[in-house]
């Protein structure tokens, strides 16, 4: 089964690449649990040393399946992550008024993640087969719609309206990358637009403040309101080099429940200043260039538009969440890929960089 | 794989190869945006976010909203809220930690140590406030701010506190606040709490906590490096609960309090034509306040350690055998099953065989002959007797429950009990044993495996008085906005119809006048006919009965409960009570002279409210 030639064409500098931005992830958790003085939440640290692991293994274990079999499995893995959003649904904890984790035993897991790998799985699968090179028109579209809608549908009910919308933006520019004719994108422009009166209509008043909060922040100054301010704060106040490693204030502050995770780039910001913050942004382009790279050299399609879709998701997650932090884009629960804190992210990084690896090392073998 | 599906074909490779690297493009134009926003905040601006972030200074409070009030059904206050100061510290914005403890222990004269015993138990991280005293006094708390500029880091909080106007009064259909739970945070109708906040623990504070909260506020300032305000950037203002006006009248209701002082026990009293609770006390009672301003652990430990169970409300809590006021049920049971009708006479000699057992009545020398509406005027078990031997126990349990009893009544309280109305199947699922005739005999008469609560007895009682209707009790009038408007008016809700002719239902209702008017009714003490009541007594034995000479004696500690269900004025009945007090030995010595004064209260209140209508 397995093949020497695997080892000859080991994608190396992918794998140095996660694992420089692993590290950085980890010295800023450690900044972030530590930095202050006051709380001690080394445990945080402990479990998110635990997820690498754990995101590790279900990379090699990627490795021994060639990413081909991907394809054949699929609509299963699809299928997988619908029961695990609809098991949220029914069995799901809550945590700040929603629904989204699956406790297993001591660990829980938060099914809209992997449900993000299932769609570029699904959707690349379905372009392979069914696209014949031409841009797509409206009924080509039907079906990846559909395998989109359903996950969106899941998630909003959590309700996590970010991560839903997620899904289309991934699904949408992995789909405008394997082209759609200019007649159709434009139908769909402009139908996009006229059906938003219409929705706004039939949306409850709660529902309409939860999405003008989503816009527009400054509207809950008491919540992420104040969680942009302080953000704001934190990353100018880094300047040029920074406060020095553990050296930050704001995030003494306690400042954000969600330091540690969503909003963890304006620790790095502040202590590891402007000069830190550019560094990072060029090891997450060379780990994307990288990524495209590995598309680029794939010679199927399947492989190619996964890893595609695979990228997409990557940059995604990077500019939304740095975007968000900076006070740029609406505050939306996007993880920072490697660097917050939270197992199901971590596992979702990896297993698919598990993917590209895949992808890379078997370009030259066909079975 | 798809059978011939070549994967080594090539993509297209030329047209996704100029794709991927426009893509890669995309790619770098975004991160030259967030690049660009990095310039921004970090070199353009970074000195003025530098400035910021060195005092720490921009801070979030929380505004607490005004809980809503409780009033009487005729608008009177019965619980408000007071300014409450607390002290609290910011430990991250202390430089010297023990000289500002020693000056807050001379301004407050308590002990330096307390303080810092707390800020030990309760430190979080730096610029979390600390609560260091709650419901500080109003002379410390103008000391204090008078010296402000001398203790950095100090902050005194006006937060409303709960008072009740009348410590005691209906505290068990008031209830009190608590500091909320870890459990209860964890509830998603909770997600506006924080630890700390007070939720209602009982009563109507609890059943209507959501509607009497309101919504949190809160604002972002800008402090200085002492930590002392100097800015307010945004405010979100609190907004403020509801109101409830209770049905409860608070006359009655402190009249009610003051007849059951020195007793064990539960009252109710209804408005029979809507459901509405008028009065409701269980004895003894407790003072709300304690827990107000956060009760001290002795006591609570008297509370809870007090054989009287001053915690418990007995109103829907207490569980005791109906006793002789089921044989209203009983009767309406035998007449409408065709056992007996209104002139069926049975003879009465003190007691009567079955099996092998001997079944007593509560009168030893017996009543003679009787028909059924004397043997209800009489309260004569003989009587019972002889109609358990014609009626199964399914058939008797069928109308219990259609009387309410056995099920919760579904007042707008938390706890209530359902009560136990056994059934043969009932037995045999609890004790695996099949029921026994004489068993049946037992339950005629109320006793035996039978439970009720006051608020059932008080429901059977208003639904005869009405002319069949059971209604669900309700505690609250209604629920006004802070502004004023009514945001939920009174409905009455019906919930069942007692299952008993027009014909019966008379013989019945007479009958209970006749307990108090007739010479020879168990309730005559009580006969007022200004008032004109109908009602029934009750003796709810304890244990066996060992030595029963009458439906009073019995041994010390072992005295049976008393019970009076009643209505009045018997033509248009305008309120029903129920009383049970424990221990109390006869019903028509304790119980019934406790609703007779209820019923005279309010309807010469009532009467008094519709001349100065006139």
């Amino acid at each position: 089964m397995f093949d020497r030639r695997l080892i000859t064409y080991f994608d190396w500098g992918l794998l140095a690449l996660t694992v420089l931005l692993g590290g950085m992830g980890v010295a800023v958790l450690y900044s972030a649990v530590n930095a202050g003085g006051h709380v001690s939440q080394e445990g945080l640290l402990l479990k998110q040393l635990l997820w690498f692991a754990i995101g590790g293994g279900g990379m090699l274990l990627s490795f021994f399946v060639s990413y081909k079999k991907f394809d054949q499995w699929g609509l299963v893995i699809y299928a997988g992550c619908i029961l695990l959003l609809v098991a949220v649904m029914v069995f799901g904890r809550y945590g700040g008024g929603a629904r989204r984790w699956l406790v297993l035993g001591p660990v829980s897991v938060q099914p809209s993640e992997l449900m993000k790998i299932a769609i570029c799985i699904v959707l690349a699968r379905y372009f392979a087969r069914n696209f014949m090179g031409q841009g797509m028109g409206v009924k080509d579209l039907v079906q990846p719609f559909i395998l989109v809608l359903i996950p969106f549908i899941l998630i909003v009910q959590q309700p996590d309206l970010g991560t839903a919308l997620l899904l289309f933006v991934i699904g949408g520019s992995l789909t405008l990358f394997v082209g759609v004719q200019k007649k159709t994108l434009l139908g769909f422009i402009a139908a996009g637009m006229a059906a938003v009166p219409v929705v706004w209509l039939f949306l409850k008043d709660y529902q309409k403040h939860r999405i003008l909060t989503f816009l527009d922040p400054g509207r809950d100054p008491l919540g992420t309101g104040y969680h942009i301010i302080q953000s704001k704060i934190a990353i100018g106040s880094g300047q040029l080099f920074g406060k020095g490693f553990l050296g930050g204030t704001q995030n003494a502050l306690d400042f954000l429940p969600e330091q540690h995770t969503d909003f963890i780039l304006s620790v790095l910001a502040e202590e590891w200043g402007f000069v830190g913050c550019s560094l990072l942004l060029l090891v997450y382009l060379l780990f994307l260039a990288w990524s495209l790279n590995v598309a680029y050299r794939c010679r199927d399609p399947f492989g190619t538009f996964l890893a595609v879709g695979i990228t997409i998701m990557n940059f995604w997650h990077i500019f939304i969440n740095m975007g968000m932090v900076m006070g740029l884009l609406p505050v939306v629960g996007v993880p920072l890929p490697m660097v917050s804190y939270g197992g199901s992210s971590v596992v979702t990084t990896l297993l698919g960089v598990g993917i590209l690896l895949n992808i890379s090392m078997r370009r030259f073998l066909s079975d | 794989m798809a059978p011939g599906m070549n994967y080594l074909k090539s993509t297209e490779s030329d047209g996704y190869r100029r794709r991927l690297m426009l893509l890669f493009w995309v790619a770098a134009f975004f991160f030259l945006v967030l690049l660009a926003r990095l310039f921004y905040l970090q070199i353009f601006q970074g000195h003025e976010y530098a400035r910021l972030s060195e005092n720490n200074c921009i801070r979030l409070q929380s505004i607490l909203p005004h809980r809503g009030l409780i009033y009487d059904r005729h608008g009177r206050l019965l619980v408000d809220n007071r300014p409450a100061y607390d002290l609290l510290i910011v430990p991250g914005d202390v430089k010297n930690m023990d000289e500002v403890l020693e000056r807050l222990a001379a301004l407050t004269g308590i002990a330096a140590d307390e303080f810092r015993d707390r800020l030990e138990r309760n430190r979080g991280p730096g610029y979390r406030a600390v609560l260091l005293r709650q419901d500080l006094d109003r002379d410390a708390v103008g000391l204090i701010s008078a010296r402000r500029y001398d203790l950095p880091g100090v902050r005194i909080d006006a937060k409303p506190r709960r008072q009740y106007m009348y410590p005691g009064l209906g505290a068990h259909l008031v209830g009190y606040l608590g500091e909320v739970s870890l459990l209860e945070l964890q509830r998603p109708e909770n997600a506006d709490l924080r630890g700390g906040d007070f939720v209602g623990k009982t009563g109507v504070e609890r059943v209507y906590d959501g509607v009497l909260r309101g919504e949190r506020g809160g604002r972002q300032v800008e402090v200085n490096a002492r930590g002392q305000v100097i800015r307010i950037l945004q405010t979100v203002p609190a907004k403020p609960g509801a109101s409830l006006y209770l049905a409860m009248d608070r006359d009655l209701q402190e009249e009610t309090e003051k007849l059951m002082e020195g007793r064990v026990g539960a009252v109710v009293a209804m408005d029979p034509n809507n459901g509405q609770v008028l009065s409701m006390v269980s004895s003894p009672s407790f003072d709300q306040n304690l827990f107000a301003r956060g009760i001290r652990s002795d006591e609570w430990r008297a509370l809870v350690n007090n054989p009287h169970r001053p915690m418990e409300n007995k109103v829907i809590q207490g569980l005791y055998p109906p006793a002789s006021t089921y044989k209203m049920i009983s009767a309406i049971a035998a007449l409408e099953e065709g056992v007996v009708d209104s002139e069926t006479r049975f003879f009465c000699s003190g007691s009567i065989r079955y099996g092998d057992r001997e079944f007593r009545c509560w009168r030893r020398g017996g009543h003679g002959s009787l028909n059924l509406k004397e043997a209800l005027e009489r309260s004569c078990d003989v009587y019972f007797y002889h109609v358990a031997q014609r009626l199964s126990v399914d058939r008797l349990a069928w109308y219990g429950r259609a009387a309410g009893f056995g099920r919760r009544t579904g007042v707008d309280l938390d706890h209530e009990e359902a009560g136990l109305v056994p059934t043969a199947a009932w037995k045999r699922r609890r004790t695996g044993v099949p029921w026994q005739g004489g068993e049946t005999l037992s339950v005629i008469i109320g006793q035996g495996y039978n439970l009720a609560t006051c608020m059932q007895a008080a429901v059977m009682i208003a639904a005869l008085g009405n002319g069949g209707t059971l209604y669900r009790p309700q505690v609250v009038h209604e629920i006004r906005k802070a502004g004023g408007g009514i945001l939920r008016p009174f409905t009455p809700e019906v919930t069942g119809r007692l299952p008993v002719e027009e014909a019966h239902l008379e013989l019945v209702r007479s009958a209970l006048r006749d307990v108090v008017s007739s010479r020879s009714g168990t309730a005559r003490r009580i006969n007022d006919p200004e008032l004109d009541i109908a009602g029934k007594t009750g003796t709810a034995q304890v244990l066996s009965r060992k030595s029963d000479d009458d439906e009073t004696s019995s041994r010390p500690g072992f005295e049976p409960h008393a019970w009076f269900v009643a209505f009045a004025p018997y033509e248009k009945p305008r309120i029903a009570v129920a009383v049970i007090v424990e221990h109390g030995e006869g019903g028509s010595t304790v119980a019934a002279p406790i609703a007779a004064d209820v019923i005279r209260f309010y309807l010469e209140k009532q009467m008094a409210d519709d001349k100065a209508l006139e």
